[in-house]
């Protein structure tokens, strides 16, 4: 945290709100707020100068208790509000943070073509394989067998989506996976996925200790992965196809794709001159 | 005065090159001085399949099509019959077709039209690489007597690709036909115009929508494509990009309508276009822009529904979705366009509207001006640009409310990058900061803020266009919006024609409803027809609901894909005015 001694120094605290978060105690949306914060400040990046945006969810709340800019929008839309903020706005550092539910199964055709499209955002999905918000229901991260709701009393009996898998086949251009239990290595996964070029995916195993108390395990069972990122995508696929979920705390992949930008023709073109196209 | 005009239609199957056809004629009856219309109907394939050019011309500006058409071009019989509910003909219209297609189908005869025959193939084939569209050009040219020379200069740039050889051969072919007219019956002919007289424009309806989104201060377009929007949005894309804009192709309406409000929210005035199945899946995301305050344009050119409906067919039935399909309580703007030139003028005025109120608004335009091309006297410039109040600095010692209450209702809105302003914009109800809130005043006030936005603004003339007939609005009115208005005009030109006086209110304000200008607009009326392309009579139900309309208001409503003829919203003003003086 002393790479940036000579520009304007911000502490984590700079960047979050006064608000108080709704989240239960023990959440592990927390340590996601404060890994945020603690990476915005490392980047020294004024706080005018970044925008968190955000869909519905427990996890989407995190925007109001940041002190950048931020948007709450409707439930499963993070991404496309984000990719037409950050095209419209190149100069801004855009975040998007949510929930597994948001992020793939109300905003699975959303989060498909934002890998796709490869726009210069970095996505935090904080994935507790459950809709919490609502009280408990299945994700579509959730286990086939998981017998905890009451929408679902015999388990969903659906593999769950992996969305490290599908983010790589879709395109993303930077993917990582991290824990809830360590901020710090969250905080410095963040800061690369921030300064690396096109779509960045992040996921973060973040407990919900309410409706999955049995995921306060988590800290035990996760282990840091033992290979460091490929930039080869048929090698970050086999691995990722293959771990078991709990890799984690460093990149597995980091692509090279430009991101997208459209052209622009020039700008020193004239109304007048769309005009004269009708003109007799 | 009712227009001289002239009216024909060139029906053809795939290949047949009519909407070419048409619009050699379009192009070419400009180059003369005449104005025109057209518009065109094809059928579902995706490629080739029967298609009909309609086209409307006159030495004077027109709004609409007449009630029959003079001439039925037909270059071949295929499939036609699917159009004859579209191509109205009468004992006195002609229909010429070719002779090695057969005889016209007993669908098109019912009205005893009179019929002729032109060689159009054999005539073709006597000329190297002649097409029998340009002999039925040439045909059509010498009927309704459109110089020779107009054509010359359309078919030269047309083929400007193709080569000499090229152009050549059409215009041999064109020349055969005006020599094979000689032999047909006659239709009425327009005279001559200098070209040079009047600024005149060529555009369609879909094309004027881009270019007042583009006047208004739009530069993101976030598209998926539709029929009949696709060519709103074909349009801006190269043309936003010339102006230092961009356009993006989105994955479905439900990413379009969210990136714009994210580029809004950046500072950029955004739109997008759509129809109505697309309209429907925005629909909670424009409660968001309601709710977070953040302006932005949504064009809905309206094709006949519900579900997938007719989609390359005209109807105003969405009018109920775009004004009360947001749940809760959702002040938000709908204007109408009520013409093709009025789509630029409808468009750049939402633009305004959206900005000053920070609000979002729609547009209703429909697959019938959208798609129609007309030549018509050249818009007039507009003063409407998008501007929007915005919070520049912060001041000292106060955190800034994003939803603050202020008179007018609107709030002064930060954009990102600005210092000492950061806030979140929020779709949950929220206090003045913008900081969720399930309080019930909270609520409360920021209801009757975003109400208030709207409520209170100025729309000044602009929400509707009120024409008297030439003799006098005498007590009679004709209230309609949309697509109906050029018939409706038309109408009220005839009426006055035979002395008839009538008053005209084309609304273009949908939403918020003005009863006060209304009522004044109704001054002295004491009868009035509500004409509307919708089963359901929804424009009539919405007067009714908040309105005080004349004791005597008849509904003349009817669903799409057939438009009103003059003729027709005239007969129900006679109907009604019967009896009296």
């Amino acid at each position: 945290m002393e790479s940036c001694a000579q520009k304007k120094k911000f502490l984590a605290k700079d960047y979050k709100s006064e608000l108080k978060p709704i989240w239960c105690p023990g959440c592990g949306d927390y340590t996601v707020l404060n890994a945020i914060t603690r990476a915005l400040a490392e980047m020294a990046l004024a706080p005018e100068d970044v925008a968190v945006v955000s869909g519905i969810g427990c996890s989407s709340r995190i925007p109001a208790y940041t002190s950048v800019y931020g948007f709450h929008g409707v439930h499963g839309r993070a991404l496309p509000v984000a990719t037409g903020l950050k095209l419209a706005r190149p100069d801004l550092t855009v975040l998007v943070t949510g929930g597994d539910g948001d992020g793939f199964s109300i905003g699975g055709n959303h989060f498909l073509h934002a890998c796709r499209r490869n726009v210069d955002l970095t996505y935090i999905v904080m994935d507790n394989q459950v809709y919490g918000m609502t009280k408990g229901q299945a994700s579509p991260t959730t286990a086939p067998d998981w017998e905890g709701s009451k929408l679902t009393p015999e388990g969903t009996g659906i593999n769950p989506f992996q969305p490290l898998v599908v983010g790589l086949a879709s395109g993303a251009n930077f993917i990582a996976r991290v824990s809830a239990s360590d901020p710090v290595n969250m905080a410095q996964i963040i800061v690369e996925a921030v300064r690396h070029p096109g779509f960045s995916l992040v996921q973060v195993l973040s407990p919900c200790v309410t409706f999955r108390p049995e995921q306060q395990e988590w800290r035990d069972i996760v282990r840091t992965a033992v290979v460091d990122y490929t930039d080869d995508a048929a090698r970050a696929a086999r691995r990722l196809m293959t771990d078991d979920g709990f890799n984690v705390g460093k990149v597995l992949y980091k692509g090279s794709r430009p991101p997208y930008r459209p052209e622009f023709e020039n700008t020193d073109g004239s109304i007048a001159e769309l005009e004269a196209r009708f003109a007799l | 005065m009712t227009v001289q005009s002239v009216s024909l239609t060139i029906a053809g199957s795939g290949g047949a090159g009519v909407v070419t056809a048409g619009s050699l004629l379009l192009d070419a009856a400009a180059r003369a001085g005449w104005y025109a219309l057209m518009s065109r109907s094809s059928g579902p394939q995706i490629r080739g399949g029967e298609a009909a050019a309609m086209l409307r011309f006159a030495t004077e500006p027109i709004m609409s099509h007449d009630d029959s058409f003079h001439l039925l071009m037909a270059i071949d019989w295929d499939n036609i019959t699917r159009f004859s509910a579209e191509i109205p003909l009468t004992a006195a219209s002609l229909i010429v077709g070719d002779p090695a297609h057969g005889d016209a189908p007993a669908g098109l005869l019912k009205n005893t039209p009179r019929q002729a025959a032109l060689p159009m193939s054999e005539i073709a084939g006597t000329i190297e690489n002649g097409r029998p569209n340009m002999v039925a050009l040439g045909a059509i040219a010498a009927m309704i007597g459109l110089p020779p020379a107009a054509m010359r200069v359309v078919v030269e740039s047309a083929l400007k690709k193709k080569g000499a050889a090229a152009i050549e051969a059409s215009m041999a072919a064109f020349f055969a036909g005006i020599d094979a007219a000689k032999n047909l019956p006659a239709i009425p002919k327009l005279p001559a115009v200098d070209a040079d007289t009047k600024p005149r424009w060529s555009i369609t309806g879909n094309e004027a929508t881009g270019l007042g989104a583009i006047r208004g201060g739009v530069r993101f377009v976030a598209a998926y494509p539709i029929t009949p929007a696709t060519e709103v949005l074909e349009w801006l894309a190269p043309s936003l990009a010339k102006v230092g804009g961009m356009l993006v192709q989105a994955e479905d309406e439900l990413a379009s309508i969210n990136q714009i409000i994210g580029a809004s929210y950046g500072g950029t005035p955004s739109m997008t276009a759509t129809s109505g199945p697309g309209l429907s899946l925005m629909i909670e995301s424009l409660g968001l822009a309601v709710a977070a305050e953040v302006p932005l344009v949504v064009v809905d050119v309206m094709r006949v529904g519900p579900s997938t409906g007719i989609a390359t067919k005209s109807e105003q039935s969405d009018l109920n979705i775009a004004v009360y399909g947001l749940h809760g309580d959702a002040p938000h703007v709908v204007v109408a366009a009520n013409s093709v030139a009025d789509c630029l003028f409808t468009t750049q005025w939402a633009v305004h509207l959206a900005e000053a109120m920070q609000v979002p608004t729609l547009v209703l335009t429909d697959q019938a001006m959208g798609q129609s091309r007309a030549i018509l006297p050249k818009p007039a410039e507009l003063a409407f640009i998008g501007q929007r109040e915005v919070a520049r600095q912060a001041v000292e010692g106060q955190r800034y409310k994003r939803y603050a209450m202020t008179g007018s209702g609107v709030s002064p809105m930060a954009i990102p990058g600005t210092p000492g302003l950061t806030h979140t914009a929020d779709g949950l109800e929220h206090n003045e900061f913008g900081t969720p809130s399930s309080q019930a005043s909270d609520h409360q006030a920021q209801m009757d803020k975003r109400q208030r936005k709207i409520s209170g603004f100025n729309y000044g003339d602009h929400w509707a266009e009120i024409t008297d007939s030439e003799v006098g609005a005498g007590d009679t009115a004709i209230i309609t919006w949309g697509s109906a208005t050029g018939p409706a005009r038309e109408a009220l030109q005839r009426h006055a024609d035979a002395g008839g006086k009538a008053r005209l209110i084309s609304l273009r304000l949908i939403a918020p409803v003005q009863p006060e200008k209304m009522t004044e607009a109704l001054r002295g009326i004491t009868r009035a027809v509500v004409v509307e392309q919708s089963h359901s009579g929804q424009f009539y139900r919405m007067l009714r609901a908040f309105y005080d309309l004349p004791a005597k208001t008849v509904s003349l409503h009817q669903g799409g894909p057939l438009p009103f003829g003059p003729q027709q919203i005239l007969d129900q003003l006679k109907q009604l005015t019967a009896g009296s003086a």
